[in-house]
């Protein structure tokens, strides 16, 4: 069992195993437990402050969002680049592409149409 | 016998000898754990679908209440310490179930129990609290999204806990079989989603909701 074309696939690991001694694990769970709670921390805070430019709190928002996903994926499901996590990484990326395309594309068809389209009260009155 | 051999080599009758390990079918546990990934990836799929509904719909609200007047964020950051907490104590209880520790298992999953309830206990209070005031699923479009998608995952939260009431149980009577350990481990995965979807959900539903 050679490895020299890179065919030889992992055995893999099941999204959320991984190894470590019991001390290792539950470290990892505080590291990712401590960041979590300062995410969301952070993420209350900006939603009630005028501190910063009104208009940027959505997309700090968002943006700390998709940030403590990444810190769930990463400590609490052990989702990982490494080799023998794949499969689960390129089922991610797929699901990932598949929300983006609804949420991205509703958005944007909703706010084109509501743009361009008559309001539904001048509508009826058209067609009198 | 020869003919296999080849076969083997050359999988795709390239002309070309490829050293292909053939180990066999990955572990029952991997597979398992894969395929219940895929449905958790459709179930976050399913509540995309969801949310941009409530995203389309946030300023409908027909003449209705919007977000701001509503969402009280001091019971939703309690909601959140609740859920999030939980995950963590239930992450503890997957490494008891490793360790194969009874005790431990148990105590981590109660208390992953009594949060996730504690999580529906307000949520509920929150929804009963709205509904009193006028402002139910049927008032405007804003609404109807956001009982649909919040509803939604609450009814997650509460088939996880009776989900997670059986493995309790079946830990109980059956011990930590290769079987159930598998159940467990779907189980680990459903829960630590079900807290990714809340992270969307207290910031698009109510930091955002509440800020529009």
């Amino acid at each position: 069992m050679s490895d020299i074309h890179g065919l030889r696939h992992q055995a893999g690991l099941a999204p959320g195993d991984e190894g470590g001694s019991v001390g290792l694990r539950v470290l990892v769970y505080l590291v990712g437990l401590g960041l979590a709670i300062l995410l969301t921390v952070t993420s209350f805070f900006v939603a009630g402050t005028d501190l910063v430019w009104q208009p940027s709190i959505p997309v700090a928002i968002v943006v700390l969002a998709i940030a403590q996903m990444g810190v769930h994926l990463v400590f609490f499901l052990h989702i990982t680049t490494g080799p023998d996590n794949t499969n689960n990484v390129m089922a991610l990326a797929f699901g990932l592409l598949i929300v983006f395309l609804v949420i991205g594309g509703s958005l944007w068809i909703m706010a084109n149409l509501d743009q361009n389209m008559l309001p539904t009260d001048q509508l009826m009155l058209m067609q009198r | 016998m020869t003919l296999t051999a080849v076969a083997r080599e050359d999988p795709h009758h390239l002309g070309v000898l490829v050293d292909v390990a053939h180990e066999g079918p990955a572990p029952k546990r991997i597979v398992t754990g894969f395929g219940f990934w895929i449905f958790l990836l459709s179930d976050i799929v399913m509540f995309s679908c969801f949310f941009a509904a409530y995203a389309v719909l946030l300023g409908r609200t027909a003449g209705g209440p919007s977000g701001a007047e509503l969402f009280n964020l001091h019971s939703v950051a309690l909601e959140t310490a609740c859920l999030l907490l939980s995950s963590f104590v239930c992450g503890m209880a997957s490494i008891a179930a490793d360790e194969r520790n009874h005790f431990w298992f148990q105590i981590a999953m109660a208390v992953t129990c009594v949060l996730g309830l504690a999580f529906l206990a307000i949520e509920f209070h929150e929804f009963a609290d709205l509904v009193a005031r006028g402002a139910g699923p049927t008032r405007s479009a804003f609404l109807s999204a956001f009982f649909t998608l919040v509803g939604c995952h609450g009814l997650h939260v509460s088939a996880g806990i009776l989900w997670l009431l059986t493995m309790m149980a079946q830990v109980f009577a059956k011990g930590f079989r290769a079987d159930i350990e598998r159940r467990f481990l779907c189980f680990a995965l459903f829960w630590h989603a079900l807290d990714i979807i809340w992270v969307a959900v207290f910031s698009v539903v109510y930091l955002i909701g509440s800020a529009a």
